[in-house]
């Protein structure tokens, strides 16, 4: 029954993550990905780590994604920017690299195969991952934090409003980079 | 007085360098104080030195310091002081003041006056260190640096790009020889073992026989050097273009001392040519030919100062020719009574060109006698000594190198007679050249007007010159204990009296020719061969288009197909094939994050595929 | 509650799946949001493999890494988020093809 669930949960992950990556409206490609991280989160509960699917609900789905939501809000793209990604979304934009993933899969579905017959199944509960997390990787946790600050202060300063003519006058001219 | 020699070239070099870092600054008083009053200190130091050494004379070396030490070669600093070094000093130092005199009053309006006195200060300096030096490698750092001096004041004017081109000239041509003389220090010193003058004298006396092929190849060397520097056949075509510096210069550097190093280090170096006979004889007749070939050349000039460079060229032939037959004290006697009257001769010149508004051409003058009284009785007394008129110094010393050469038995035996008859010619035309020169400045009519007389800075030297000129042939230079005797003149009173006589018929050619017009030389100048030949002369024998034929232009084509780059093109073409490449490169860089996500994900299909083979 | 016993490769295979996908999008979208998008795809997929191969040996291990990536997420998202404001700002487009002043 768990299996059959598991089984689901993977084929809608998939297809809301194919439908999230092809949709032209922004808007609904979110809500797609929601879904797809949603569906993620089932498949941790099966395999065993509920600590992991709860953090991929309230930090994917839920801080990130609202991140998505609040530039997108911003952008404000409207009607002709969706006319435009259809316009994009020519076959022979997406032979190309289909065709290539397409490969890299069976490559790694053929690696896969190779593997020896291990089955998950084992339950790996919140305090385990807090003593390991704070035990053996206090160091990652460190490392992971100093991280996050260097992603705080990068997007503050990049999300900036730089005045416009200052940045073009002091950075060189695209043909000054040839040969 | 003489522990104190080593004070004469250090009070020129001082002021030079006193005057060079002042850059001009200093007052022109100031300057002319300096730069003359130095060079007039070491005169009398050389005076004071002279007096004393003469008393006991005794040759000495005086040490200063140890120069280098290179593995066995350790050349000193050191001062060698004999009769020939005082004789070279006296005239360096005695000549040399009375220019520097001069030129306090010929450069007076000059810009760079300062510059001027620098450059000549220097040369003096480096000029007393030519002669005084104990080595030859100290003698060769007097040599090149007489070098510059030449060369920077032959270009003093650098304004105008001929004066440079004629500096440059100067500096390449003397470098031949000098590259020359190079070469044979190093001979000497792998032969020999020493650069000190007087052991490696005799060390070569011990280990060469007469006429060894070495010593001859040593010789030989030392010879060009000489050539180089005293503007001998076949490396003189500089000293015509030199006359481009300031005239008091020609006088110092291209007449009376720097010229004649060539004659000094010959005659230094004596021992070392008395083993090579057939050298010494090379000498002779590289002084005979260039004596004869400047003599005929400068009967065809036009520049007063170009005739009179001719004429040392000339001059400078008869010392080589005296040395060349062994004369050895005749040919130094020569240099100093040449010192005399030439400097007399280009610095009475000097005071004409001053007077006439930076005239040269002679056949713009004419009638100067009346205007510049000073100036032709100075110029008739140089050109009498010049043309060794009776009882002028230049009588004397010519007579001797005349009579020796008229004995010269080896290497080949009546050789001497064949010697002293082209001296003879060189004579007459010595003759009629410098009296010609006198018949067409001072005589006949006036062509242009002097605008001011020469003051007493000018006219004091210039007598001073004019007496020198006339009883220096009465010096008798204590030169017996530095050369090998010669024996006393056996000739017959015909030979004597041909070569007394002989200038004499010149100057009279010239009266007829030149003042009196009425002999009938028209007729022969005149004709097609005879403008030919003229013309061939006034260019001095054509030896410059040769050498641009021969050397300079076939150096240029050589240089210029160099210079299309052909040997390059090996190494460009590596740089093009890089940047080829890079060119390529730059292609795949496009800028797109899309194609660079898709060149990783080729690059992970292959390194997976990779993977996959391996294992 | 034990966990699901489930083939370790059918996981792996469900997680290759999400990541080529993200991949393929990656490599065929101009639009910046959807390039983001991809990217967040690409490391969930990431993490589900690690967490699936942290259940199959009891170790937690795998969840560790898994909140390391999501810190990673957080960091990135954000940055990336605030350039895509600023190619907005600046080319008037969120054409990834706009943005190309390294070409070579």
């Amino acid at each position: 029954m768990e299996l059959v669930l598991f089984y689901i949960s993977s084929a809608v992950a998939l297809f809301a993550t194919i439908f999230a990556l092809t949709r032209t409206n922004a808007a609904h490609a979110l809500i797609y990905l929601i879904v797809s991280l949603l569906a993620v989160a089932v498949i941790f509960f099966l395999l065993g780590a509920p600590f992991a699917a709860a953090l991929e609900i309230v930090i994917y789905a839920g801080a990130i994604m609202v991140l998505f939501v609040f530039v997108i809000m911003m952008l404000n793209l409207g009607e002709e920017g969706e006319e435009r990604e259809r316009q994009r979304m020519h076959p022979a934009v997406w032979i190309g690299p289909s065709l290539l993933s397409a490969i890299l899969l069976i490559e790694m579905i053929l690696m896969l195969s190779q593997l020896d017959d291990r089955h998950t199944g084992a339950l790996i509960t919140a305090k385990q991952v807090g003593l390991t997390l704070f035990g053996p990787y206090v160091l990652a946790v460190e490392i992971a934090s100093m991280l996050l600050l260097a992603g705080l202060v990068g997007a503050y300063h990049v999300g900036r409003r730089f005045r416009l003519s200052e940045p073009d006058n002091s950075s060189p001219s695209s043909t000054e980079g040839d040969s | 007085m003489l522990q104190a020699i080593w004070l004469i070239p250090l009070f020129p070099f001082v002021s030079s360098v006193l005057l060079m870092v002042t850059a001009g600054r200093m007052p022109r008083t100031m300057v002319a104080l300096l730069g003359a009053g130095s060079v007039g200190l070491s005169a009398l130091v050389v005076l004071g030195a002279g007096l004393e050494f003469m008393r006991a004379p005794e040759p000495f070396t005086l040490t200063l310091w140890h120069w280098m030490q290179v593995d066995g070669f350790n050349p000193e600093f050191a001062f060698y002081f004999d009769q020939l070094t005082l004789v070279m000093m006296s005239v360096i130092t005695g000549v040399g003041f009375l220019i520097h005199l001069y030129s306090t009053e010929f450069m007076q309006d000059d810009r760079d006056y300062s510059r001027y006195f620098a450059y000549m200060n220097m040369f003096v300096a480096a000029m007393l260190i030519l002669v005084m030096a104990d080595n030859l490698l100290l003698l060769f750092l007097g040599w090149e640096g007489v070098g510059v001096c030449s060369y920077l004041l032959v270009g003093f004017w650098y304004e105008d790009p001929a004066n440079g081109a004629a500096s440059r000239k100067a500096f390449v041509v003397t470098r031949v020889g000098d590259a020359a003389m190079a070469l044979g220090l190093f001979l000497l010193f792998t032969e020999l073992g020493t650069l000190t003058i007087q052991p490696m004298l005799e060390a070569a006396n011990q280990t060469w026989a007469s006429g060894d092929t070495l010593a001859a190849l040593a010789a030989l060397l030392l010879l060009g050097g000489a050539v180089g520097k005293s503007a001998q056949l076949p490396l003189h075509t500089w000293l015509p273009d030199a006359m481009a510096g300031p005239t008091p210069v020609s006088a110092l550097i291209h007449a009376a001392t720097m010229v004649t190093a060539g004659v000094y280090l010959i005659a230094r170096t004596h021992g070392l040519f008395l083993l090579a006979p057939d050298v010494l004889l090379l000498v002779a007749l590289v002084g005979l030919i260039t004596l004869l070939l400047a003599a005929f050349t400068a009967l065809n000039q036009h520049d007063i100062k170009r005739i009179l460079a001719y004429s040392t060229i000339s001059q400078i032939g008869y010392m080589f020719l005296a040395l060349g037959v062994g004369a050895w004290s005749a040919g130094i006697f020569h240099l100093m009574t040449h010192a005399f009257f030439k400097a007399l001769l280009f610095l009475a010149a000097g005071a004409i060109i001053h007077c006439l508004h930076h005239e040269h051409d002679i056949f713009k003058m004419g009638g100067l006698r009346k205007k510049l009284p000073v100036v032709f009785w100075s110029f008739m007394i140089g050109a009498a000594a010049l043309a060794a008129l009776p009882f002028t110094a230049g009588f004397f010393s010519k007579d001797q190198i005349l009579l020796s050469a008229f004995e010269l038995h080896a290497p080949i035996a009546g050789i001497g007679p064949w010697l002293w008859a082209g001296g003879l010619l060189g004579a007459l035309l010595t003759a009629i050249y410098s009296f010609r020169l006198v018949f067409i400045v001072f005589f006949g009519a006036a062509q242009t007007e002097p605008d001011k007389q020469p003051g007493w800075r000018m006219a004091g030297p210039l007598s001073l010159l004019c007496v020198l000129s006339i009883i220096g042939g009465w010096f008798v230079l204590p030169l017996s204990s530095v050369f090998p005797a010669a024996d006393g003149h056996h000739v017959s009173g015909l030979v004597e009296g041909i070569s007394i006589g002989v200038p004499l018929l010149g100057v009279a050619f010239a009266w007829l020719i030149y003042y009196r017009r009425s002999l009938p030389v028209t007729g022969i100048t005149e004709s097609d061969s005879g403008v030919a030949l003229r013309g061939y002369w006034y260019r001095g024998w054509d030896f410059d288009r040769l050498y641009d034929s021969l050397l300079v232009n076939p150096f240029v084509a050589v240089s210029s197909a160099l210079k299309s780059e052909w040997v390059d093109a090996i190494y460009h073409s590596v740089v093009r094939f890089c940047q080829a490449l890079h060119r390529g490169l730059s292609q795949s860089q496009t800028g797109k994050m899309r194609w660079y996500a898709t060149s990783m994900v080729f690059g992970l299909i292959a390194l997976i595929t990779l993977l996959g083979w391996v294992y | 509650m034990e966990g699901v016993v489930i083939p370790l490769n059918h996981v792996l295979i469900v997680a290759a799946l999400l990541f080529i996908t993200g991949l393929a999008g990656l490599m065929f979208r101009r639009n910046v949001i959807f390039i983001l998008m991809a990217l967040e795809v690409m490391l969930n997929s990431a993490g589900l493999a690690f967490v699936a191969a942290g259940t199959a040996w009891a170790e937690a291990d795998g969840q560790v890494i898994f909140m390391l990536i999501l810190a990673v997420a957080a960091a990135e998202v954000s940055v990336g988020l605030g350039l895509v404001l600023q190619i907005q700002r600046r080319f008037k487009t969120l054409d990834m093809d706009a943005a190309r002043r390294l070409q070579g």
